[in-house]
């Protein structure tokens, strides 16, 4: 694949350029600190293109109009920040639910609340996991430097439009507005849609065999869209057979689909004592500590930086803990993952959360610290 | 009345949930028999509906149909709309829907006028959760959340949207299906944002509670109670007295906002 020449690039501006290249041609936002470089983005670049750009009321519109816009055939995006984040929700259940494909981008802040708009954060991994209301199925991807946010971004838009799901883009503020050098290759990103014009009569939205594409409103299958627990052709049921297998189905999608979806990386030692996991702007402090332990001093460290956070990679974890005596968990928050670690690990290794909630990231020191009381 | 026509209806799906002497089927057939009028195609026509007794309407519609969260028909119809500005969109709302949870979207609608066609059944009261009072409660009705009546004054819905933007108000009643439906068909023909405000009745849920009698006398006192404004302009002020003025209450042109915003862009819609 032929190479263009490396570009400086903000994190935020990579999902936003990003999602263009993957083919998204609306979005519909409202501002929110630190993540509205993605809609100036947007807002810029989409006219353009032909696409369209609206910034609507509130954070709960513009999830609905990005659902709109997706039934309408476009393949879309949103942005936001954990307030807003938590005013999505709502909507963020019926693209769940109806399997509406779009991308919701969470640049997140320190909260709770309002707390600290621009200090960094990683307390959201619990929200983007259960924000909304009911057993859902969810895809979760944390980028941990400004190369991910642009492709993992990509990953999001084609991958939610495979599966008809929803897909979360969990960035931090640090990765958000850190500036690094990107090379961005050239050629097509845009891998094709779910939708399908050309599709049976006897058209089934929520086909029970799998995923169906979805039929873009307008084109003469005059099926219903609902937040209810609908049968084959999207109609309202409360029939106990058929709501628990609806719910199955969107469950076992992801299931099914789960190497495509989970997606992690491992550098270290091949038989660590002393293991990281980590997500977000973490790795970059972690990925310090491994480079001297092990590439400098040929220590037995190691750290697994998860890209997706959910559905949470059990296996990688479960193999990890096979081979590590402790895993460390450092995370900018009171210790949202590693639970699911521990769920994983807990039976072979020691899991030992390492936390840092003052708005600062945490150092390559601190795990440094931590890492040598284990070796 | 000449019969519905059967391709615009899920026949499979009927009978309706709706409670004896509800009007929601009036206004819905006003709805069906409007859109046949337009002559629009069937394949460019979407139904767009909130949660409530009324926008269960969309389930019965044989379209494109959405039924969406509470409150937000109107944001979703409007990611809709901007992405497929050639789709007809009418969106069925309740008094509560529209008017309390999804005020801010409707507001906001009104100003952008985008042509969306909001048809907000007032029963006045919220009748699927068992009759709360609504922002379109008048001022001393009773309701399960107002037992002594409410005290919070109504919002008069066509003039908020009018004073938020809206280019088209129009009011009818279930009582009078032949103008309402003629009411929705001329919202439909108007370019930008219009808004008909359909009075519905709700026996079960509000007349009981209000001493209001069965179906057939709310529907009565309704039509009693209405007067069109071509007759209005006729009458001696005195007989306005007490009455709810029906018909288009106003109609502006004005700059409809896919429009401009595909001009804007230099791209052709359709």
């Amino acid at each position: 694949m032929p190479e263009s020449k490396p570009v400086l690039m903000q994190g935020n501006e990579a999902c936003a350029v990003g999602a263009i290249n993957a083919g998204v041609r609306f979005y519909a936002g409202y501002p929110i600190t630190p993540s509205t470089e993605v809609a100036e983005q947007m807002a810029a670049k989409l006219p353009d293109l032909g696409g369209v750009f609206i910034q609507m009321e509130d954070e709960i519109a513009s999830m609905a109009a990005v659902i709109g816009a997706s039934i309408g055939g476009m393949r879309t995006l949103t942005a936001t920040s954990g307030p807003g984040f938590s005013l999505k929700q709502e909507n963020l259940g019926f693209a769940i639910m109806a399997e509406i494909p779009c991308v919701i981008v969470n640049v997140q802040r320190m909260g709770p609340s309002t707390g600290v708009p621009t200090a960094p954060a990683q307390g959201d991994v619990m929200q983007a996991r259960w924000g909304t209301h009911g057993d859902h199925p969810i895809i979760v991807f944390a980028p941990s430097s400004v190369y991910e946010s642009y492709y993992l971004t990509i990953a999001a838009v084609n991958l939610s439009q495979k599966l008809r799901q929803p897909i979360i883009v969990l960035l931090d503020e640090v990765i958000g507005h850190m500036r690094e050098k990107v090379t961005i290759p050239e050629g097509k990103l845009m891998v094709e849609r779910s939708s399908d014009k050309t599709v049976p009569a006897d058209y089934k939205p929520y086909d029970e065999k799998g995923i169906t594409p979805l039929v873009p409103f307008g084109f003469g299958h005059y099926y219903h869209v609902t937040g209810l627990f609908h049968d084959q052709y999207g109609f309202p049921t409360g029939d106990p057979p058929q709501v628990e297998r609806a719910l199955d189905r969107i469950h076992e999608k992801l299931e099914k689909y789960r190497d495509e979806i989970v997606l992690t990386n491992y550098i270290g030692h091949k038989e660590p004592r002393v293991a990281i996991v980590t997500y977000g702007c973490t790795v970059r402090s972690a990925r310090a500590v491994v480079k001297k332990a092990y590439w400098q001093n040929r220590m037995p460290v190691g750290l697994l930086s998860l890209q997706t956070v959910w559905p949470f990679p059990a296996k990688e974890v479960e193999e990890l803990a096979k081979q590590a005596d402790v895993i460390i968990v450092p995370e900018m928050n009171m210790g949202q993952l590693v639970g699911e670690v521990e769920r994983y690990a807990g039976s072979e290794a020691k899991v030992i959360p390492l936390n840092r909630y003052d708005g600062e990231m945490i150092s390559p020191d601190q795990i440094s610290e931590e890492v040598g009381r284990w070796l | 009345m000449e019969q519905l026509t059967q391709d615009f209806l899920r026949t499979k799906k009927l009978p309706h949930i709706w409670c004896p002497g509800c009007g929601n089927g009036i206004v819905t057939a006003a709805l069906v028999r409007a859109i046949e009028r337009t002559g629009f195609e069937q394949k460019d026509v979407v139904i767009v509906s909130g949660i409530g007794c009324s926008s269960r309407a969309a389930g019965y519609l044989n379209f494109n149909t959405l039924h969406t969260t509470h409150g937000r028909a109107l944001a979703f119809a409007t990611g809709l709309k901007m992405a497929r500005p050639e789709l007809k969109l009418f969106v069925i709302m309740g008094d509560g829907d529209c008017s309390a949870i999804g005020g801010n979207h409707f507001i906001h609608s009104a100003r952008r006028n985008l042509d969306l066609n909001a048809i907000v059944v007032n029963n006045h009261i919220y009748g699927m959760t068992g009759g709360q009072h609504s922002p379109l409660t008048p001022t001393g009705k009773k309701a399960t959340t107002a037992p002594r009546g409410t005290l919070e004054p109504a919002f008069d819905i066509l003039e908020l949207a009018k004073g938020a933007g809206a280019t088209f108000g129009a009011k009818g009643t279930a009582a009078q299906p032949r103008q309402l439906e003629q009411l929705i068909q001329r919202a439909a023909n108007h370019k930008g944002f219009s808004v008909v405000e359909a009075l519905s009745t709700c026996p079960i849920a509000y007349g009981r509670r209000n001493k209001l009698g069965g179906a057939v006398d709310m529907l009565k006192e309704m039509k009693e109670k209405s007067i069109s404004v071509e007759r209005a302009a006729k009458v001696d002020e005195s007989e306005l007295e007490g009455k709810t003025l029906t018909g288009v209450l106003y109609s502006i042109d004005a700059p409809e906002y896919s429009e401009e915003y595909y001009k804007s862009i230099g791209k052709e819609i359709g």
